[in-house]
């Protein structure tokens, strides 16, 4: 198989506008013909839906939850990322574009960085348009915050909940649409596959979470917004709902999987507290820009951390990157907590954590500026872990937060699968092996407002409308695997619900795949796998029936395929042989214990090709950089 | 800690529902409620017992998702908080703790403590939006909005649609969530084009759905979770005065 991005000719600044103007049209009279299946209603989906019911074209979308508006974009809580130059700091697209690749460690295409950058911009246009009420400044004027990575202002936010203000102001606009009859949409129902007929991608299977019932629906086109598989770990910021299924059935019906070991960490958590913890809550990255990063400088110093005076604190992130203190990169600053706990330094009671300290802000600023900036992140904090942070450094830890990898796209965000596009976190583009913060938002909304609303619309006007009828045999089948396999669910009648044997699946993830691997400990992941897939199959419990609402039925088909998944993620992690970004390979670091790229053998996108559930193929698309120089990265 | 728990179960729509006992033992205080909630579930598994259904996703207080009456309050007794990030550590240990779902002509009851809010979504789809169609907005700094507008303007848009507002007030009334998004656009430039008419079709929306009047009785500003305040109402009814005398 070849891959080609399909990545247009011309210098880097021209090519979205060239390629833009050499796409196809659809007569505004002909877009009613055409009929696109969006699945998500999350700021990829929501915002793509939206979009394209505007250019006239007929949509249906498709979300798990009871209602489009809770999509897991909500929480998102620090900021999304512009090239707008507000601050008069030296911002601009190029700027963006070069963060974000060194960024991403140089695991992404230049050509897609780019193009984001190019129109971040107008992203903050729309939004505010809509309504969004973003922080201002005194004079009335868009206010902006510093995030990780990155040495100018240019993260735009709406107090701690921005992701929420983005999401329902895209999902405003979804909803007018659905008022005009332009999206019909279709919450509470899952996709269980995806439907190819002669080689093209031409619908989707579903059930409906309420009543049991499978259905298809068929379209022109389908787009998978559907957000990222951080849960495979089981713990993470991500919500409960949040699945691989949609992209794995996808996959496994031709579409290739790329870089599934980039799995970011995020270095300001609530630290774990016990077993029965469900899930795991971000502190903002924002909080960086004025909490200082530290830990006692003496091991096992188990002193209330108002008494230990300044000389025996170790700020050691502002130690050992002088230049980016606490504002290094999420990648960079995990290591480094988990480095100062490993060597017997970590604090609270499990020894797994860190403080985010307040004080000189608090000092320097006062309470309600600092109150204003943070508030409902502070009281959150206080919430869960009955501790306030105005008074007492916060405690963090690193948890398992983005997926950079996802479905292989092109230029187009279009997938291998002709007619299957992929957006947001669940495809794999633009951050490499390491996000930004604010760059998913960015990201997630460029691709729904700015991208697929042109490059669908050239897709459809290439291809012309043609009808596929929802019972072709195409779908006849897939309608009948999907029900064969909840049948399967329910009839193993074991004795372990589908949480427990994800609860394992994610430990043994967490300790080998997590935020150091090396050979040993992935091999070993592979050789247990095939064991709690096997225990999966023997010994499942799910109780209740297939024609209702049934949550323990919903998670097991999750579980499932977070197990088919995670030996994709692993094996990949094993033949990523680098450090790069997020992905650590204990072997290879320079003397001094930095992670070290190997550019030569790795300057690739790794995209895996499902064989029937023999040896998964790797196939590579190389990744040239001919704007961005190939360095070491270094926030020192 | 340990607790007995009174849970609603109703198999469906067309099913009358009654409470069933469960215990709830050995639970760590920073358990979540909702936590609590999986531990008893995952020991019903256990012993070969259906689980009872309740809406969750986030767990981070943010999408809006959970939601059920614990001890007749919504949410829980805490006050400017979800279930979710409602800590068992609020209850007394040996507590009987009485859980149902939100209750409103508007909010069907699906199964268990799980309830259809899809009325929510119709208010908004009769006017929740400013009409902007994507790739014709000014420069994001066009129009200047004062500082203290785009402030009240976020509080009232904080709101997560979790129907906690409804459920509280003895009228099941929506007004509170209505007022919210109306409220939100009232404060800025970009909402006034459309002002008069997102009143006028919202609140007729929201009547349709079978919510009830409000009386003032201020259950629904207690019991929001994110603290929305009974000034969006007002505003809301004097929009709805206005558009009254433009018509
Ligand atoms: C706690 C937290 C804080 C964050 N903060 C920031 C931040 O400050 N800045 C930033 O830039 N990024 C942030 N991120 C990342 C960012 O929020 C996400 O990457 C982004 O919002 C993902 O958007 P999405 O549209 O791709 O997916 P989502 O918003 O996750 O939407 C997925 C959609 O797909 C649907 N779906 C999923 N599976 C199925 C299925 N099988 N069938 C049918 N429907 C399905 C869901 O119902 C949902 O509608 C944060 C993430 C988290 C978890
Ligand atoms: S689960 Fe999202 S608000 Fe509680």
């Amino acid at each position: 198989m070849e891959l080609d991005a399909r990545i247009p000719e011309g210098p880097i600044e021209q090519k979205w506008t060239k390629h833009r103007f050499n796409m196809k049209l659809v007569n505004p009279a002909n877009k009613r013909k055409y009929t696109v299946i969006v699945v998500g209603s999350g700021l990829a989906g929501g915002a793509a839906a939206a979009s394209l019911a505007e250019l006239g074209y007929n949509v249906k979308c498709f979300c798990y939850q009871d209602s489009p508006r809770r999509a897991h974009s909500i929480a998102a809580q620090g900021g999304i990322n512009a090239a707008k130059n507000y601050q008069n700091d030296g911002d601009s697209t190029f700027r963006l574009f070069f963060d974000t690749v060194k960024g991403g460690d140089f695991r992404a295409r230049e050509a897609n960085v780019f193009r984001l950058a190019e129109v971040s911009g107008a992203i903050i246009d729309h939004c505010v348009a809509q309504g969004v009420p973003f922080a201002r400044e005194y004079g009335g004027l868009l206010d902006n915050r510093s995030f990780g990575g990155a040495q100018v202002s240019r993260t735009f936010y709406a107090r701690g909940q921005t992701g929420q203000q983005l999401l329902l102001g895209a999902y405003s606009s979804l909803s007018r649409q659905i008022a005009l009859r332009n999206v019909k949409m279709f919450p509470r129902t899952e996709m269980l596959d995806l439907v190819v007929v002669d080689g093209r991608a031409r619908g989707i299977v579903v059930r409906d979470m309420v009543t049991g019932a499978v259905s298809s629906h068929a379209g022109d086109a389908v787009i998978l917004a559907t957000g990222g598989y951080g849960n495979v770990f089981y713990l993470s910021t991500n919500a409960k709902g949040c699945n691989v299924s949609a992209l794995w059935r996808a996959h496994k019906r031709g579409a290739l999987f790329a870089n599934p070991c980039f799995t970011q960490i995020h270095p300001t958590c609530i630290p774990v507290t016990g077993d029965h913890q469900s899930k795991l809550t971000l502190m903002s990255e924002s909080l960086r820009n004025d909490g200082r990063i530290w830990v006692p400088a003496n091991k096992g110093d188990k002193r209330s951390p108002d008494v230990i005076p300044e000389p025996e604190r170790d700020y050691y992130l502002e130690r050992r990157f002088p230049t980016f203190g606490n504002l290094v990169p999420r990648d960079v600053a995990s290591r480094a907590a988990k480095a100062v706990c490993d060597e017997g330094r970590g604090v609270g009671k499990t020894g797994y954590g860190v403080y985010l300290d307040f004080r000189d802000s608090l000092a320097r600023q006062g309470e309600d500026v600092i109150r204003e900036k943070y508030g409902n992140l502070f009281h959150m904090y206080k919430k869960i872990t009955a501790e306030n942070p105005y008074r007492v450094p916060m405690r963090i830890y690193p948890a398992i937060h983005y997926a950079m990898g996802g479905l292989w796209v092109d230029y187009n965000l279009m997938s291998n699968v002709d007619g299957l596009f992929v957006a947001g976190e669940a495809n794999f583009s633009d951050h490499g092996a390491n996000r930004l913060g604010a760059s998913a938002l960015m990201q997630g909304l460029a691709d729904g407002y700015f991208i697929l609303p042109y490059t669908v619309s050239d897709y459809c006007a290439r291809k012309g409308a043609s009808k596929v009828a929802e019972d072709h045999a195409g779908f006849k089948g897939a309608e009948a695997e999907v029900r064969d396999r909840t049948s399967k669910l329910l009839a193993v009648k074991g004795e372990r619900s589908p949480d427990s044997l994800h609860k394992e699946l994610g430990k043994l993830l967490w300790e080998h795949c997590g935020m150091a691997r090396n050979e040993t400990g992935l091999r070993k992941c592979l050789a247990e796998i095939p064991r709690i897939r096997d225990e999966f199959a023997k010994n499942l419990r799910v109780t209740g029936a297939d024609a209702e609402l049934n949550q323990t039925l919903e998670k097991a088909g999750r579980v499932a395929d977070f197990i088919d998944f995670a030996e994709l993620l692993v094996k990949d992690a094993l033949e990523r042989k680098e450090s790069c970004g997020c992905h650590l390979r204990e072997e290879s670091q320079t003397e001094e214990g930095e992670p070290l790229r190997d550019d030569k053998n790795h300057a690739h996108v790794a995209a895996w090709e499902w064989t029937g559930g023999l040896e998964p193929k790797l196939h590579k698309e190389p990744l040239k950089f001919e704007h961005v120089a190939l360095v070491q990265r270094s926030y020192k | 800690m340990d607790f007995k728990l009174k849970v609603w179960r109703q198999r469906g729509a067309g099913d009358k529902g009654a409470f069933a006992n469960y215990d709830a033992k050995d639970i760590s205080p920073d358990t979540s409620f909702l936590e609590m909630l999986d531990i008893v579930n995952e020991r019903l598994i256990a012993k070969g017992e259906e689980p009872f259904a309740f809406d969750h996703d986030c767990r981070e207080g943010i999408c809006g998702t959970c939601g059920c009456m614990v001890n007749g309050y919504a949410h829980g007794h805490q006050g400017g908080t979800t279930l979710c990030q409602f800590h068992m550590r609020e209850f007394q240990d040996g507590e009987t703790i009485w859980i149902e779902p939100f209750r409103a002509k508007a909010f069907p009851v699906i199964r268990d403590l799980v309830v259809d809010r899809g009325a929510f979504d119709k208010i908004v789809q009769a006017g929740g939006y400013i009409s902007v169609r994507t790739g014709s907005a000014p420069d994001g700094n066009a129009v200047p909005v004062p500082k203290d507008d785009a402030e009240r303007s976020m509080d009232a848009a904080a709101c997560i649609g979790c129907g906690a507002c409804v459920a509280a007030c003895p009228n099941a009334s929506a007004m509170l969530f209505t007022s919210g998004k109306i409220a939100q656009f009232a404060r800025l430039p970009q909402g006034q084009p459309e002002r008069i008419d997102r009143v006028r079709h919202m609140v007729a929306a929201m009547e349709q759905a079978g919510f009830g009047a409000c009386t003032n009785h201020a259950e629904c500003e207690a019991a929001c979770p994110k603290e929305l305040k009974l000034d969006c109402i007002a505003q809301m009814n004097r929009d709805l005065i206005k558009a009254a005398l433009v018509k």
